[in-house]
């Protein structure tokens, strides 16, 4: 099927390769194929690649000595394992306890739970309304069990930017390795390894315009992992395989581009996404926005509409060639509501309307205009049909939010 | 190409479901029903009027997906103008066949419909005991 021209609200989904990207990565396919572990011209060819390609990653994140700390993975996905299992694998005569937050990706969750089987303890703490970790409740379990703390960055449904400093500051006082899932947020905003006492930090390639099927790992000298690939012992014996050099050189472009571009796009995304959020609230009745009002993403917003579903406006919208995301459970794989809405207060009825949009350095204001002279319709459309809308007020009655007491309770 | 187009949905669900039929209220209903799991996402209410056991109109009102939206609307058409019996008998796969199918995950939609209508006549039985 040929993928018509298209309106795209949903990046987070997949990037575009940037052409800069491509082009670097290019001579690698052919002419510069070599294998780093080669000792001839053409190996040591592959290997100054790859090493430039941690050098311009690591810079991204402030990392000291990239080419003995920056490792590359096939994803943000391989990373999160090899972070998580490799850690508490390693380290696990040092204690068994594991410190989580109810509103990681999908990958973190089921590692986590993979290590529960295993063995380990995992507390997974709560979060506010905004989907701010409760670092009060961080510090309160920590025991002397605990040898690992994993939060995210920032959370890629919501777009929140969670207290990583402060995290960093309580895991380095009480000698525990924290992991940060960097995925939605390195080369987004500023990121520093160094300043937020980051042990291991995951990175993903695709996110910022990179090829996909590349991650990176940040690995702090002095933080021992165990690998989970046992294989030739490439990367340092931590990740085995031939490195895939093309992808490799990819990401490390675009780690540079990122960097680079980093004020100018932020400012850019920000204004398009506070131009929708602003346009939606006011055009749309009954519409709310999630995530924290000032420490966020600029280029993710979820913005709830009350009484239809999420899955039904996304089939909508596909129609007018214009693509958006919901946290509606009617559209995931599983038919599970998300674990992240869930978890600020939203009860099931708010939780289908969940809309979620995430913007590009390629999305223009006509994209923005376009999608608000649609949308209003649509919730019409579908509020026109719907029993909940209709019946408002019984439907608030009987599924009135928990807010925040809930939350207080830990 | 398969049958089924963007969103997974084929073009009788998606005709369906951007042109419900028989959408609304009967403010005089002879029998009322709904169903559905908020947790699921999908919620439907359909309206019956009913004369000598036989459903002579019938409106609905749903939340949910495309799919559930679609579903409702076909079950509408299924059973209009059928005896109470005959509505009784539509079965989920009658639903989604006259769809041209619905996506596996979303097989569950069909269930809505039907739970609603079997809903209405137990709501229609209870009101007249003597037409059971």
């Amino acid at each position: 099927m040929d993928t018509p021209r298209h309106i795209n609200f949903d990046y987070a989904a997949g990037y575009p390769v940037d052409p800069e990207v491509f082009k670097a990565m290019a001579p690698y396919f052919t002419e510069r194929y070599g294998n780093p572990s080669s000792l001839y011209a053409l190996g040591v060819e592959a290997r100054e690649a790859f090493a430039e390609a941690q050098i311009r990653v690591g810079e991204l994140v402030g990392a000291e000595s990239p080419e003995r700390e920056i490792f590359f993975t096939s994803g943000a996905t391989e990373s999160n394992n090899l972070a998580l299992k490799g850690y508490a694998f390693r380290n696990r005569r040092k204690g068994n306890h594991i410190i989580t937050s109810s509103i990681e990706h999908i990958s973190t969750i089921n590692i986590t739970k993979y290590l529960e089987r295993n063995g380990f303890a995992v507390t997974r703490i709560p979060v506010d309304k905004y989907g701010v970790i409760k670092i009060d409740a961080l510090k309160a379990s920590i025991t002397d069990e605990t040898i690992l703390v994993s939060i995210m960055y920032a959370n890629n449904e919501l777009g929140t930017v969670e207290p990583i400093s402060e995290v960093g500051k309580i895991t380095r006082e009480k000698k525990i390795a924290l992991h940060v899932d960097g995925t939605v947020a390195v080369g987004k905003i500023p990121v520093d390894v160094v300043d937020d006492n980051i042990d291991i930090l995951t990175m993903s390639s695709n996110d910022i315009y990179g090829p996909k099927g590349v991650g990176g790992l940040y690995v702090r000298l002095g933080t021992v992992i165990e690998p989970i690939l046992q294989g030739g012992g490439q990367q340092r014996g931590l990740r085995s395989g031939t490195e895939d050099i093309p992808s490799t050189v990819g990401f490390g472009k675009a780690a540079e581009l990122a960097k680079r571009r980093m004020p100018d796009d932020s400012k850019y995304t920000s204004g398009l996404r506070d131009r929708l959020v602003k346009g939606m609230l006011n055009e749309v009745e009954d519409s709310y926005i999630h995530g924290h009002p000032t420490k966020r993403l600029p280029d993710i917003a979820l913005v709830r509409v009350f009484g239809i579903e999420g899955e039904a406006i996304v089939t909508e919208l596909d129609r007018e060639g214009i693509y958006i995301s919901t946290g509606s459970a009617c559209a995931s794989k599983t038919l599970a509501p998300s674990h992240v809405l869930e978890s600020i207060g939203l009860n099931e009825i708010q939780r289908h309307g969940a809309l979620q949009f995430s913007f590009s350095r390629l999305n223009r204001e006509g994209d923005v205009d376009k999608l608000l002279s649609v949308l209003p319709g649509v919730v019409k459309r579908l509020r026109d049909i719907s029993p909940v809308w209709k019946f408002k007020d019984r439907f608030l009655e009987m599924y009135t939010s928990e807010e925040e007491e809930e939350f207080e309770q830990f | 190409m398969s049958q089924y187009g963007s969103m997974g949905y084929t073009e009788k669900v998606m005709e369906h479901f951007r042109n419900p039929r028989n959408v609304g209220e009967i403010k005089d209903a002879d029998a009322v029903g709904s169903a559905g799991n908020p947790v699921c996402g999908d919620l439907m209410t359909i309206f019956l009027k009913i004369k000598d056991k036989r459903i002579v109109d019938i409106k609905f009102m749903t939340f949910g997906c495309g799919a559930a939206i679609a579903s409702s609307s076909m079950a509408t058409e299924l059973v209009k103008g059928k005896t109470l019996e005959e509505a009784a008998n539509l079965s989920k796969q009658a639903i989604a066949d006259a769809l041209d199918g619905l996506p596996p995950i979303k097989m569950h939609c069909s269930v809505l419909a039907t739970e609603a209508i079997e809903a209405a006549l137990k709501d229609y039985y209870s009101k007249h005991p003597s037409k059971s």
